[in-house]
């Protein structure tokens, strides 16, 4: 007996009250189809075909960014991030290619771009993020078409690409990372690891400045190491402590201003600061930090009732924000759900993370972690987890380069194909 | 009475049912893509002492140390013996 059949003869067991009174299907309803909320709604209706399960995206398609910062670098096409909808609508959940605008938590209703509601007994919010524009002085939207931030994967992740493309030798990239909390929190450095890795190759004259307003960050030993190697004079991290935050950008000038100085750049990059995507905070769900607290449990909102966050718009504690992440924490909350909406409660979850970045093409490091729910947040599993060794083979790169590689044909399979 | 008995059975299989603590998260690389080893169909047996022995030491390993390390060999048993009966 699968998995699938026993949840469902469970559900069918026990009828939960409210539900068989209204003679009518549980309803789920999941707002945003990136790896997190595409997943969620897959997972749900696996664990119990009878829930209703509706995945609301105002995209037609999706982009992914995970090995987007190669697209970037011209070591990859964009079509290789491209997938559909189409498998999970052929699953039985029902597509809704709209924008949500409105949630109403007493209501239990979803509102629609074109004003239609839908009805939930259950809402899964995974909203990703939205860029806090102006958040970093001179960093509007239409700053973003001349200064890309490229941290959302589509048109952005082409425009920085056709910047590299058109920049002459001897040009200058400037990339600005945010402080934490960010999306994906080595993506700045795999980004400007691989840029570098181009440029040696194509623009050999060239330089690029990664100006940064943090001190530490993700597999710090790991890249620094590889820079030293790999990139010596072309590729310049400025720490917080060296005057690296930037304090305001300039998109006429192409500059980034810090405490200590100007920066004209040939190509800028800003990574803005960030915050769960626009619904979190119309529903309720987002608190002053602009992302969501959750029950570590069942992932349901510390703030509203019946409303689950997951993937990057959540506070998930040690957990980052990765897609990995997002998908493994929407298994959990697609169970959860199912058997919150079947009256029984879920038992305590342990959650696994492992996040792989290219430091070059076929030069792979990896940092993993293990979580489960102490004092209310996910936390590291003591002894567990942590990053590739420093001193690993260069066997070691390729093969953790061919794991990444393996990896996201996996788990896009899992959560699109 | 009938209506108690189906309670608990229900909540038997649903506990039956639920993935074991950390189990879910495995397919998000096993799934079928090589090099990554595929879970489903193997003799879990097989699947703990891996896991045993890379939470040991004693076996070569890219990531799979760092995550061994996070279970205990009893919750490795109930993990490996969930994900060898999925799809």
């Amino acid at each position: 007996m699968t998995r699938r059949n026993l949840l469902t003869t469970a559900t069918a067991l026990l009828a939960t009250p409210s539900l068989a009174r209204a003679q009518a299907a549980p309803r789920v309803v999941v707002i945003g189809g990136g790896f997190g909320g595409a997943t969620a709604a897959r997972f749900v209706h696996r664990a119990d075909p009878r829930i209703e399960v509706t995945l609301v995206e105002a995209n037609a398609d999706f982009t992914a960014c995970p090995f987007s910062n190669e697209v970037i670098a011209g070591f990859r096409d964009i079509a290789a991030q491209r997938f559909t909808y189409r498998a999970i609508a052929a699953d039985g959940v029902r597509l809704v290619n709209a924008e949500a605008t409105a949630v109403d938590p007493a209501a239990r209703r979803v509102t629609l771009g074109d004003g239609t509601l839908l009805a939930y007994d259950r809402l899964i919010l995974s909203p990703g993020i939205d860029i806090v524009w102006g958040g970093l002085p001179g960093y509007d939207e239409a700053a973003a078409d001349r200064m890309p931030h490229a941290w959302k994967a589509g048109a952005q992740t082409l425009l920085l690409r056709r910047q590299l493309e058109a920049m002459p030798d001897g040009g200058v990239v400037v990339i600005s990372a945010p402080a934490n909390p960010y999306r994906c929190p080595p993506g700045p450095y795999e980004r400007a690891s691989l840029i570098a890795a181009w440029l040696k190759a194509n623009r050999p004259r060239s330089k690029l400045l990664l100006l940064d307003a943090k001190d530490v960050f993700s597999k710090q030993k790991l890249f620094q190491a590889a820079w030293a190697q790999l990139y010596p004079g072309l590729l310049e991290w400025v720490s917080l402590s060296d005057g690296g935050k930037v304090t305001r950008v300039d998109p006429a000038s192409n500059s980034f201003e810090t405490d200590f100085g100007s920066h004209k750049a040939d190509v800028g990059n800003v990574i803005p600061p960030q915050r769960a995507g626009r619904i979190a905070a119309l529903a309720g769900v987002a608190d002053r930090t602009g992302w969501c607290p959750i029950d570590p449990v069942t992932f349901e909102s510390k703030l509203r009732p019946n409303i689950h966050v997951v993937g990057d718009a959540a506070i998930a504690g040690a957990m980052p924000k990765s897609a990995f992440a997002a998908n493994a924490q929407a298994k959990v909350c697609a169970d959860a759900v199912a058997l919150l909406l079947a009256g029984s409660a879920p038992a305590e979850p342990r959650l696994i993370n492992t996040c792989y970045s290219l430091v070059a093409p076929g030069y792979g490091i990896s940092v993993a972690g293990v979580y489960r729910p102490l004092n209310g947040l996910l936390t590291d599993i003591d002894g567990a987890g942590g990053t590739s060794p420093l001193n690993a083979t260069a066997a070691q790169r390729t093969q953790e380069a061919e794991y990444a590689d393996a990896w996201f044909k996996t788990i896009t399979h899992e959560v699109f194909g | 009475m009938i209506l108690r008995a189906a309670v608990v059975l229900a909540a038997l299989l649903t506990c039956a049912a639920a993935p074991p603590p950390g189990a879910s998260s495995c397919s998000g690389c096993h799934g079928g893509v090589a090099p990554l080893p595929v879970l489903a169909g193997r003799n879990p047996a097989d699947v703990v002492a891996a896991l045993d022995a890379f939470r040991a030491g004693t076996k070569p390993a890219t990531v799979m140390d760092r995550i061994a390390k996070g279970f205990t060999h009893d919750e490795t048993v109930a993990i490996a013996a969930w994900v060898v009966v999925q799809r």
